[in-house]
């Protein structure tokens, strides 16, 4: 019988988390995805995270991916109203148009 | 039987979480014409804040199961984290009443910034680091974005969002992994854990890098870097002199906590990611500073560097190191204090403006202000007997004592570099044909800033003795530990 083990759990994480870092860099497209990403990212690391508290037998891993899903959740929301913000002054979310200033 | 956790080592930080829950409900009932009355309560609340810190808090001591530590490194850094911010306060007041921003959320979100900054300079475990982190940055997200009707500083707050919101993801996938290969999140626990020797993992090696590249994000060191020279740009200009004072301060505070405590047995495998953004930062803020025609991304480049500076004095990872960096940090605060205070004078007929140009023959309009404006410019440079040369010869110090001669080397050459750009603002200012006067009065509250902060950089090297005494004895108390 095949056995998933910890770095089953650990591939899949770094996997997810790659393509939230992909997703920031390589889109050009729409903010929102953006946002997707950044969620992504922090979902690797709660997979990470309690896969190594079940593995280690330690309750830390998950008491952390509690207080990591509860900042995500006020990130969305802060990032979501700076966007609405944004397009109000602007009238469009696309990567490529947020350019007023060269960096 | 569950104990009630000793309340008196974080008794700085329960009482500004409370005045600012307070000074939100007094906002919500008053609106926004008590924004004045809620900033100067927010003052108060800072200092209240730093005399608890210095007299009711005993040091060394730490609660909540170690995960908050409050030691003299930590109430140093929260010392100079409480001053940055009640200037940013004071010197913001008069600017968001004329610009029709003043709205009671503007200090109140500067408190609850300064709260997360305390609680991620005391943070003992990598849980109590990743809140005190987010509750700093939700709060800067805002602030950068506060001036709702400009898409310059909407802009900056997207990006700002963006990149901090990566720059948190990575630091956090770093913390899993650190967790998943010592199974322990606490700093003295993980002291423990590499306090034998050993072999390193990989798994450990990669969750050390994202953690200081998570970190490097948060200081602005390269090749992070890249949101600082925008957000600095398009934030309203005391939202830029308050970002470029307390979160760097708390943000390096973090970076030296981090690297020294759980990871110090492990100089040898950080020491060159420390090595590699310092110089990088260095000739990046003395390169990239040249060009630029805008006072606030000047600088922002000059932060960068200054950023690059400091960490020449964590690379040594010395107890000497450290204290130069804090010492570096105490300075840095003076001087960009100050030159913002300059800064949030350059008003013509009720604009602001933001132009180097526009400072041209300060020094026949405004004589004394372009005096001050010198000394912070040659301090920066680094030119004796100011306080920015002293705080560059500790750092420097501390480099070659501990080995690194390159770095010291291409630390003095990059600040020759870098006193080309602020030596070219004192040319303006002194030589050059005056534009446009300034408006006056500049205020009370600026002039009073400017005092201070002028004085105390260029008599520093009178009375050095209290504050690199404070400085090691802090320094000290981090590797008690």
């Amino acid at each position: 019988m095949f056995e998933i083990g910890l770095s089953h759990y650990l591939t899949v994480a770094a996997a997810l988390f790659t393509i939230g870092i992909l997703g920031i860099f390589i889109n050009r497209k729409n903010v929102i995805v953006i946002l997707m990403s950044i969620e992504l990212m922090l979902l690797a690391v709660n997979i990470n995270l309690v896969a190594f508290s079940v593995a280690l037998g330690d309750l830390m891993g998950q008491i952390f991916t509690l207080f990591v899903l509860t900042v995500a959740a006020a990130e969305a929301a802060i990032g979501l109203a700076i966007l609405v913000v944004y397009f109000r002054n602007r009238g469009t979310i696309e990567v490529e148009d947020i350019n007023l200033m060269k960096g | 039987m569950t104990q009630i956790p000793d309340l008196l080592p974080a008794l700085p930080e329960i009482f500004l979480a409370i005045a600012g829950m307070a000074l939100l409900m007094l906002g919500a009932f008053k609106g926004d014409g008590a924004t004045r009355l809620v900033a100067y309560l927010t003052v108060m609340s800072f200092v209240i804040a730093g005399f608890l810190l210095l007299v009711v808090v005993e040091t060394p001591a730490e609660t909540f199961n170690g995960m908050f530590v409050a030691d003299d490194f930590a109430v140093f850094m929260k010392i100079l984290a409480l001053l940055g911010s009640a200037f940013a306060v004071i010197m913001s007041q008069r600017f968001i009443e004329r610009e029709q921003m003043a709205r009671i959320e503007f200090p109140v979100l500067f408190l609850f910034a300064t709260l997360g900054m305390m609680m991620m300079i005391s943070a003992g475990d990598l849980l109590s680091l990743y809140l005190g982190l987010e509750l700093q940055s939700l709060s800067l997200y805002v602030v950068a974005a506060f001036r709702r009707d400009t898409v310059r500083s909407s802009e900056a707050g997207l990006k700002y969002f963006v990149l901090g919101a990566l720059s948190s993801g990575m630091l956090l996938y770093g913390a899993s992994l650190v967790y998943g290969f010592t199974g322990t999140t606490s700093f003295s626990g993980l002291a423990e854990a590499f306090a034998g020797g050993g072999e390193v993992g990989i798994g450990l090696i990669l969750g050390i890098v994202f953690v200081s590249a998570g970190l490097a994000f948060k200081v602005s060191a390269v090749p992070f870097h890249m949101w600082t020279p925008d957000v600095y740009e398009g934030a309203p200009t005391p939202v830029t002199a308050f970002f470029a004072v307390a979160p760097k301060i708390a943000a390096i505070a973090l970076f030296v906590r981090v690297m020294i405590e759980p990871f110090g047995e492990l100089v040898q495998q950080w020491q060159q990611i420390v090595l590699a953004i310092s110089i990088l930062s260095m000739i990046l803020g003395a390169y990239a500073a040249i060009n630029q025609t805008n006072i606030k991304r000047l600088m922002a480049y000059s932060s960068i560097g200054h950023v690059g500076y400091a960490l020449m004095g964590l690379a040594a990872g010395s107890e000497a190191g450290v204290r130069g960096v804090l010492v570096y940090m105490a300075i840095y605060l003076a001087m960009n204090v100050g030159t913002f205070a300059c800064i949030l004078c350059m008003r013509v007929n009720g604009r602001m403006v933001e132009g180097i140009n526009d400072l041209s023959g300060l020094s026949r309009t405004h004589p004394l202000m372009a005096l001050v404006l010198a000394v912070f410019m040659f301090s920066m440079a680094g030119i004796p007997p100011l306080a920015g040369f002293f705080a560059k010869l500790q750092v420097f110090l501390a480099a070659i004592d501990a080995g690194l001669i390159t770095l010291a080397v291409i630390g003095g050459l990059t600040s020759v570099v870098g006193a080309f750009y602020y030596i070219r603002i004192i040319k303006l200012m002194y030589f050059d044909d005056p534009v446009e006067s300034f408006d006056r009065p500049i205020g009370n509250d600026m002039t009073l800033v400017l005092t201070g902060t002028g004085l105390f950089t260029a008599f520093f090297f009178l009375f050095p003795a209290p504050i690199v005494d404070a400085a090691a004895r802090a320094a000290a108390s981090l590797f008690a530990g």
